[in-house]
């Protein structure tokens, strides 16, 4: 294992995050800060609940893991995808490095990122809400697993897209919606059961639920459903990233 | 020497079903300096692109010191560096940390001395803190030089390394690819400008079409298809070639004021005789001069052929 490489990769990226430190970290927090005036302060008062849970409180977990997706997909695909822009890729390709090292690096970063963007929002909603973790183990585990499958996807969106544009559509026109739609702010079991239905084939739908778990103790599905999920997507992903190194996919002609 | 890189009939062919490359054989030596020339699209970028990963090949074989650039991948790139064509630069990064972050990648432990030793070098220790954007066209294409020499490879190719690149700089880059060679590094260069080819490289190799013509030492080569000329200017002009001289390819030119004769660079090609037969037919001479072809001459007749 070239650990060298990976360590490079990683601090390269890492240091490109700081260095934008306004477009990767504090944008995201405001934003999210905004819907949670927005949702949490105007629509949800003081005596409304939402599956038992205050709706205020109810939806921390949705805004730290719509912030988390956005920013996985968009870090990852970002950062693979400017060096192809840019031609620097050549010496990606041209290192003694494989492909697992590689996503370790770029993938790595953009996971930490995420998870560090999610934390500081949940620090950030203490300010607004009382709310308590009931199993913080698995919260950050969720956190973590979720950073590193969406940045997953984000590089290989990022090694897809041949213009800026592309890297914004999965990221606006996908997960963006899938969020919202994903119980972020509201239990899908408020649904009318045809929608509910509907809502069950929307895969965030599983990995806000199993992280409303890890805080409240209640989900709309069984916790290992959830989990499943976002493993199964994770070795998509993972397969997929393999195929595209092993095929040259995008990279190589 | 022992051939550090062995290409055997390598062949690619794009997607789009471009044929760039035809069953390529060559060998390179360690410790060589070899320059590969060819006109645009020849195929010196693709083979270049193939034998240090960026580009997938057909069919054929390429082994780096031994290891197959396929299955043993790792230990074949991790023996080189590459300054690609293009200027590729992370232009928001410093020079020291875009230098620091290419040994890295090669796997290399952290040694800020050789890389100021290196910056050093190519002059480029002042700008060391300045971002990659403020630097000229020259400073960005001796970054990258850096970048590949960070993680000290034993074979560095250098595709068109003086493009864009003023006089003095290119000489000064010319010394320093020789100082490279005094310090056991294999350098293969490709490049348009066939003086720097003659001034650098110990072999040459031409490519054209996807097909390697030749593959030659360079004095060799020059020998082998150079040619002289001999000149003769006369003080009385001729109406025709006197008939002592007709045994040769003489022509006559310049109103008849001067005689010339063409010959292989390897002998004198009948020289002697025909200054004999000069004199003998009572010629005056006013002037003599003789012309050797040079490297671009033979070049452009190899790609023209």
């Amino acid at each position: 294992m070239n650990y060298q490489a990976i360590k490079s990769i990683y601090k390269f990226e890492m240091n490109r995050a700081f260095r934008t430190v306004g477009q990767s970290i504090i944008s995201p927090v405001i934003s999210t800060t905004l819907y949670f005036v927005v949702f949490g302060a105007a629509m949800g008062g003081e005596n409304e609940y939402m599956a038992g849970v205050p709706y205020g409180a109810f939806i921390v977990p949705g805004l730290m893991m719509m912030t988390v997706l956005t920013t996985s997909v968009s870090n990852a695909s970002f950062g693979i995808y400017f060096p192809q822009y840019s031609g620097t890729i050549y010496e990606i390709l041209s290192a003694p490095i494989s492909f697992v090292e590689v996503l370790l690096g770029y993938v790595g970063a953009a996971a930490s990122k995420s998870v560090i963007i999610g934390l500081i929002i949940l620090l950030t909603s203490t300010f607004f809400v009382p709310f308590e973790i009931k199993y913080p183990i698995y919260m950050l585990g969720f956190l973590i697993l979720t950073a590193i499958t969406f940045s997953m996807l984000g590089f290989i969106i990022g090694i897809w897209a041949d213009g800026f544009e592309k890297l914004q559509v999965i990221p606006l026109l996908v997960i963006t919606p899938l969020s919202f739609l994903g119980g972020s702010f509201y239990s899908i079991n408020i649904l009318p059961e045809f929608w509910q239905k509907v809502s069950m084939l929307n895969p965030v739908v599983y990995l806000i639920s199993g992280f409303r778990w890890s805080f409240y103790g209640v989900a709309e599905v069984s916790l290992w459903v959830s989990l499943t999920m976002i493993l199964g997507f994770l070795t998509i992903c993972f397969f997929t990233v393999a195929w595209i190194f092993k095929t040259g996919y995008r990279l190589k002609n | 020497m022992s051939a550090i890189l062995e290409i055997k009939e390598l062949s690619k062919t794009y997607a789009g079903g471009f044929k760039a490359l035809s069953k390529i054989n060559l060998e390179i030596q360690e410790g060589e300096i070899f320059a590969l020339l060819g006109p645009n699209g020849a195929g010196k970028t693709t083979l270049i692109g193939i034998i240090c990963g960026i580009l997938n090949l057909s069919s054929g074989s390429v082994t780096v010191d031994g290891f197959d650039i396929h299955s043993d991948y790792k230990r074949a790139r991790s023996l080189i560096g590459l300054v690609p064509q293009e200027l590729a630069t992370d232009t928001f990064e410093s020079v020291w940390n875009a230098v620091t972050f290419s040994r890295g990648l090669f796997g290399k432990q952290p040694n800020p001395g050789l890389i100021e030793d290196i910056l050093k070098k190519l002059s480029l220790w002042d700008k060391k803190d300045s971002r990659i954007l403020e630097l000229s066209g020259g400073m960005k294409r001796r970054v990258m030089i850096a970048k590949a020499l960070s993680h000290e490879p034993k074979i560095l190719f250098l595709d068109e390394p003086t493009a864009g690149v003023d006089v003095e700089l290119r000489k000064a880059m010319w010394q320093q690819v020789a100082d490279l060679r005094a310090s056991g590094v294999t350098i293969i260069l490709t490049t348009h400008y066939i003086e720097e080819a003659e001034e650098m490289a110990d072999r040459i190799g031409v490519i054209n079409n996807g097909k390697i013509i030749i593959t030659e030492d360079k004095k060799t080569l020059v020998q082998k298809l150079g040619k002289k000329s001999l000149s003769i200017e006369l003080e009385q002009p001729l109406i025709s070639v006197p008939d002592s001289l007709k045994g040769y390819s003489i022509n006559l030119s310049d109103s008849g004021y001067r005689l010339e004769f063409e010959y292989d660079s390897r002998g004198d090609g009948g020289v002697s005789a025909i200054l004999e037969h000069i004199v003998s037919s009572g010629l005056r001479v006013k002037n003599l001069s003789t012309q050797e072809s040079s490297l671009e001459q033979i070049f452009v007749e190899l790609v023209n052929q």
